[in-house]
């Protein structure tokens, strides 16, 4: 048995920034261990512990495909300590990582089913990492059609502009972005997320759809998809819920008898129909 | 069944003994209170006490918690892990109600797919010597969750008080082998027993009050929205002595203490019945209010935790009773919950 709390060292090697205002960067990590590196196996969807020394760690989703080799990326916004401490390192700066964690999106049962992926704001890094690895060579076609609808309030928040532009390209997929409200120069749609996804209808036939993103989008949407037929059980979603441990053991992120960092965080809405509201 | 007998004036020397082999924890008064100490003489223990105010889980895991240390530095970061303990111990003197709390601390702290080793280290090395309460308190309520003042769950010996003996009963092979160090216990005989039950059983019915919990789990399944919440929770100020001093809750909070070049990540005990505990870093608050969180709590050790692990985990000790500043009474909670 070893010490579940102990994270490995990872270094800075690059750092993105995501939006105009620079609160919201992508940092690129290495294990310092490259026997660490090669055991770490994770899934779209699932988050590590993310620790500055001296400031705490928190728990963020991993943004980066499982088909990324050698590396992991985590989108972070300047929030709070310990996002604030990272926002301040610099490339080749040492961090903790432990994980990951958490369920990730059940790829086994989106194989061979079209794919809808709708997402809001900043709560997009699980969802591109799920778009990477089905989008990846090897995995393509495993999965149907792709159809990713994602909106932010400005231009300026969408993150991952590179991906966003490069799959506007590709022919596989259908990518919808959209903003709150009328930019100059803006060729996306504009209007909330529910009200593009309406728009857009992608059929539910043989279909799946992920979901991650503010409170109000999520519930504005689940409508929407339940209209165009989408059944509970083929409605997943990406929870965010306060967390500490990570691994089920310090109490805060249950919903009822799951909890988010070990049971989630990714439910389908036919789970969350029958746990308590208190998400 | 096995036992050993002991006179009452032994006892120092029984504690004695345990401390040349053991690290010992006992109760030991300190001002008005009883804390559970490290001891190194069996005259520093003192079991003249009821309970003792914090419950036994502060020895397997502490208030406070080092989890790691760290150095960082030009070359780079440099963790080291907390050593495990390595010295048997035994715990001395604690409740039945208290013994059994940690049988689901032991559950839940071992289960899924982590294990807290730091937790589980310090329980396997630990004998447990339990004392049988010969008179419980008003708020006791062991009886009415399936302990008893005489139980023996969780336990490797247990103590019971029979006027001017001990009657020591061995309850596992740990507890024989402790027994084994101490040659000059004596038998006991059958009127010892006989004694003992006499004395269980008064013991047992000086508990008036029996709540019937049957069914309590599944009454909860449809209690989440109920009405009562708003009612209960009114008077709670949200102190949180109710988790902190009771023997089966667990949370924590991590974080760290120190400067950019060294310091350590600590846990500490933390409280569902705080706003911050679930505050998200959006300013989204899942449990808003009271009534939430004292939802939370009670859901928790009547609803949630059972469903898991298929017990109630609430060993009627009666501390968060005899604690709460606004006479906040769980079993009132249960009773109104269970004549809905």
């Amino acid at each position: 048995m070893t010490n579940p709390y102990l994270p490995n060292i990872a270094v800075i090697k690059k750092i993105i920034s995501e939006n105009e205002v620079n609160d919201i960067k992508t940092f690129e990590l290495v294990f310092e261990d490259p026997e660490i590196a090669k055991n770490f196996k994770y899934r779209p969807g699932q988050f590590a512990e993310v620790s500055f020394f001296g400031a705490g760690e928190c728990p963020i989703g991993i943004a980066s495909s499982p088909m990324d080799e050698g590396f992991l990326q985590f989108t972070i916004k300047k929030i709070g300590v310990v996002t604030t401490a990272l926002h301040n390192c610099k490339e080749g700066d040492k961090i903790g990582i432990r994980g990951p964690y958490g369920n990730g999106w059940p790829i086994e049962a989106m194989e061979g089913r079209n794919i809808v992926i709708v997402g809001g704001g900043f709560a997009f890094t699980t969802l591109r990492s799920l778009a990477k690895y089905i989008l990846h060579e090897r995995n393509r076609e495993r999965f149907k059609e792709l159809t990713i609808i994602y909106g932010a309030r400005d231009p300026g928040e969408l993150l991952y502009k590179q991906d966003l532009e490069m799959w506007g390209k590709r022919s596989d997929l259908n990518t919808v972005l959209t903003i709150d409200k009328e930019v100059a120069g803006w060729k996306g749609k504009v209007g909330y997320v529910p009200t593009i996804l309406k728009e857009s209808a992608p059929s539910s036939k043989d279909a799946v759809a992920a979901i991650c993103g503010p409170p109000v989008m999520i519930k504005f949407s689940i409508p929407v998809l339940t209209e165009l037929g989408f059944p509970a059980d083929k409605i997943l979603l990406s929870l965010e819920m306060r967390m500490k441990c990570g691994i089920g053991k310090c109490g805060r992120c249950n919903i009822g008898s799951k909890f988010v960092c070990k049971d989630g965080p990714v439910f389908t809405q036919k789970e969350l129909q029958e746990m308590p509201k208190e998400h | 069944m096995k036992a050993k007998i002991m006179d009452k004036n032994e006892l120092q020397d029984f504690v004695d003994e345990l401390t040349k082999d053991y690290k010992v924890f006992a109760p030991v008064k300190m001002n008005r209170i009883f804390r559970l100490k490290e001891i190194s003489k069996g005259k520093e223990a003192c079991l003249g006490y009821q309970n003792t105010r914090q419950p036994p889980k502060e020895i397997f895991f502490p208030q406070t918690e080092i989890l790691f240390t760290y150095k960082m530095d030009k070359e780079g970061v440099e963790l080291e892990d907390i050593p495990l303990p390595n010295e048997k111990r035994v715990l001395f003197g604690i409740r039945p109600c208290d013994a059994r709390a940690l049988v689901f601390l032991d559950r839940f702290f071992s289960s899924g797919d982590y294990k807290d080793i730091s937790y589980l280290e310090k329980r396997e090395k630990t004998t447990i010597i339990g004392l049988a309460c010969n008179s419980p308190l008003s708020t006791c309520f062991c009886t009415s969750l399936g302990g008893s003042p005489f139980g023996k769950e969780g336990m490797d010996l247990l103590l019971e008080d029979i006027n001017e003996k001990y009657l020591i009963e061995i309850l596992s092979e740990q507890g024989a082998k402790l027994v084994e160090h101490i040659p000059w216990l004596k038998d006991a005989e059958n009127a010892d027993f006989e004694r003992a039950k006499k004395i269980s059983e008064e013991a047992e019915s000086t508990i008036k009050l029996k709540i019937a919990v049957e069914g309590l789990r599944k009454k909860f399944d449809s209690m989440f929205d109920a009405p009562l919440w708003d009612q209960i929770y009114q008077k709670c100020i949200g102190c949180g002595v109710c988790t902190y001093l009771c023997p089966t809750c667990w949370c924590f909070d991590i974080l760290d203490e120190g400067t950019p070049t060294c310091g350590r990540r600590v846990r500490i005990w933390d409280t569902c019945q705080f706003p911050l505990f679930t505050l998200e870093a959006s300013g989204l608050n899942p449990r808003p209010s009271g009534k939430e969180r004292m939802r939370q709590r009670v859901m928790h050790k009547f609803n949630y935790f059972p469903k898991d692990f298929g017990e109630l985990v609430c060993v009627g000790c009666g501390r968060c009773v005899q604690a709460c500043p606004v006479n906040l009474d769980i079993r009132e909670i249960i009773k109104a919950i269970m004549n809905t």
